[in-house]
């Protein structure tokens, strides 16, 4: 019971760190709430699976050519759609509302609204705490880990993470010091989506595709965005974290808990807020006039 | 009574022919009032019934998050508790419409007061993200309760709004313009002054000696009180209550209608419902292909008219004294009210202060 709780919520928190993180750069550096943040996750997923299934290629190489597929995506989307309209808040929040049902609408005419899986990568499983764990599950893990650290680097040791950390702290003070909003702005929102797109093709083989699974870890998201604190990565991922082990004990240890596992956790993020209005680890914005 | 009769000319003809936004809004007011008369496909009657109760819900969405700024990610709260307080008190307690109308949109204040309070202390996009989490939590314990509240059937085989579809269409039609008119006033009255005061700069607001908390809170109950008739109407009209009127799609909807319409306008947000809800409808022509196209358009429209669909048209029809800020018709040379000449096109307007 335990160890189920515990690999379950490790797998989780990674899948969410991955969106949660690239969401909270969205935000921080291009100051958008991206809601079709996870619409691009699901694209990721399809891509692969039309990829594998019918044009049979091998995964490894579908799961490049789908994040690029995805970059490409987003990058125009954001150029051609959203960079022109970011004066107004309100609109850009519902373009991309827009663009998720979009996105969810064309997988649903091309590949239908039935439920579709991909095959794994690898076949077998480990013994782990007495829990059966596929290699599967131990591949994505490592993926995962190896994403996230490869993002702390770039932000950390790069001139461009430097880049992306000035911009999201003060865009103005950034520019005036010679960085090019606008190009850190689009690279940003290129990783963030490489990102969604590495986190879609990492569940594809787990769960199952269909065109509205990017609503429910869209909320997942927004919730640890804000525990964590929007545009803190530390908070994504400590806010990942907390959200996935709380699930995974609703789900195993309340009856009917998978009805509340949604409840349970954007709970969780309204009591922190009550406590700490700015999140975990965000810092309060001063007014942007 | 002639008298009467020529005052009430008089002021029709100052007030609203002199503008043709207003001539617009009315003359359609009027044709949603007289169609009937005319034409009684039930199909079309029914798709104005929907939109009448919708512009109800986006006209309170516009309140609390166009005219207050308090961007409200989860409308689907109050809609879905007012709806399910209806349902379940016409069905357990056999009320008649008429009281449970009310009574679920008191249910939707208390819920006001519910997710406003919390809310106080948070800021700008955490009170968005804050806000969508409510109607999901409620949703979750509809799921949990389902011996109450019916599970993912919901609360079916509620009394019928009126006897008739006619009168059902009546019924949601003057409700609408009743309700609609009443927020317009609200936004136009001394406390939507300090609501759009509070949007504009709360710290300001604050610093003028208005209690800007208190005031915050009744937006959140007024908005809840207006969303929830609109929920206890849509639940009556549809004999239903079941869980979507809590998803997270019931949120994003009055959203997409305002800020196609036109934010922090009311009158937008009745435009954006009319026009959109209609065109769904249309759109089933093809039916595949018809969100995907309901979407692009939305995107294609803001895109060009990023202030919204209504405020572009008022600015096309509508030109601002540059002297005394008083609207005038584009037909005329001077102004109405103090006589200015009006020769230079205005910048682009901004809709009333936003």
């Amino acid at each position: 019971m335990l160890g189920n709780i515990l690999v379950n919520a490790l797998m989780n928190a990674g899948v969410y760190a991955m969106l949660a993180v690239g969401f909270s750069l969205m935000f921080g550096v291009a100051r958008i709430i991206n809601l079709a943040h996870t619409a691009f996750y699901m694209v990721a997923g399809y891509c692969i699976f039309y990829l594998v299934s019918t044009a049979g290629l091998p995964l490894p190489l579908a799961i490049l050519i789908s994040i690029v597929a995805v970059v490409v995506l987003a990058v125009v989307v954001y150029r051609l759609l959203i960079d022109p309209m970011r004066e107004h808040e309100t609109t850009v929040l519902i373009l991309t509302i827009a663009l998720a049902l979009v996105l969810q609408e064309a997988m649903l005419l091309w590949f239908g609204g039935y439920f579709r899986s991909v095959p794994a990568a690898t076949a077998g499983y480990a013994t782990i705490l007495g829990v059966r764990v596929s290699f599967q599950y131990l591949l994505t893990l490592g993926v995962l880990a190896g994403a996230l650290v490869a993002v702390w680097f770039v932000l950390m040791k790069t001139k461009l993470g430097l880049a992306i950390r000035a911009t999201a702290q003060d865009r103005e003070i950034a520019e005036v010091m010679g960085m090019d909003e606008s190009r850190t702005a689009t690279l940003t929102v290129a990783i963030a989506s490489a990102l969604a797109g590495l986190a879609g093709a990492i569940v594809a083989p787990l769960y199952i595709l269909e065109p509205r699974m990017w609503l429910n870890p869209l909320t997942i998201v927004l919730a640890i965005a804000v525990l964590g604190g929007l545009g803190s990565l530390k908070g994504s991922l400590f806010g990942a974290a907390i959200i996935a082990l709380a699930e995974s004990l609703v789900v195993f240890l309340v009856p009917q808990g998978a009805f509340l596992k949604g409840a349970f956790s954007l709970g969780i993020m309204i009591l922190v807020l009550l406590i700490r209005p700015e999140g975990l680890f965000g810092v309060a914005f001063e007014e942007e006039r | 009574m002639v008298r009467y009769l020529n005052w009430l000319w008089r002021e029709f003809k100052g007030e609203i022919l002199v503008l043709p936004g207003r001539s617009i809004l009315f003359f359609g007011a009027v044709a949603l009032l007289a169609l009937p008369l005319v034409f009684r496909h039930p199909y079309a009657l029914r798709v104005l019934t929907m939109a009448s109760i919708f512009a109800i819900f986006a006209a309170s969405w516009d309140l609390i998050s166009g005219v207050v700024g308090q961007l409200s990610l989860g409308h689907a709260i109050f809609f879905g508790t007012a709806a399910y307080t209806s349902a379940l008190l016409n069905l357990n307690a056999g009320l008649p419409p008429v009281v449970t109308i009310p009574l679920g949109a008191l249910a939707a204040v208390v819920a006001g007061l519910a997710v406003g309070i919390p809310c106080l202390r948070l800021k700008g996009q955490y009170l968005s993200l804050a806000t969508l989490a409510f109607p999901i939590i409620l949703a979750g314990l509809v799921m949990v309760f389902s011996s109450v509240t019916g599970g993912e059937l919901g609360v079916s085989g509620l009394t019928r709004l009126a006897p008739t579809r006619l009168k059902e269409y009546y019924v949601a039609v003057v409700a609408a313009i009743v309700l609609i008119l009443a927020v317009w006033k609200i936004t136009d009255s001394k406390v939507g002054i300090i609501f759009h005061a509070i949007r504009e700069d709360e710290v300001a607001a604050r610093a003028s000696g208005i209690n800007t908390p208190l005031y915050k809170v009744l937006a959140f109950c007024l908005s809840g009180l207006f969303a929830g008739l609109a929920g206890g109407l849509y639940a009556h009209y549809m004999r239903i209550a079941g869980p979507s009127t809590l998803s997270v799609l019931t949120s994003f909807q009055p959203i997409i209608w305002v800020i196609f319409g036109g934010i922090a306008t009311i009158y937008g947000a009745v435009v954006g419902v009319f026009v959109l809800f209609p065109l769904v409808e249309v759109l089933r022509v093809a039916p595949e292909l018809r969100m995907l196209l309901y979407a692009a358009s939305i995107v294609l429209v803001l895109r060009f008219m990023p202030e919204g669909l209504a405020p572009w048209v008022i600015d096309r029809l509508e030109r601002k004294c540059p002297r005394c800020k008083e609207h005038n018709a584009f037909t005329r040379r001077a102004c109405r009210v103090c006589g200015t000449a009006l020769r230079v096109p205005q910048e682009k307007g901004v809709p009333s202060g936003g």
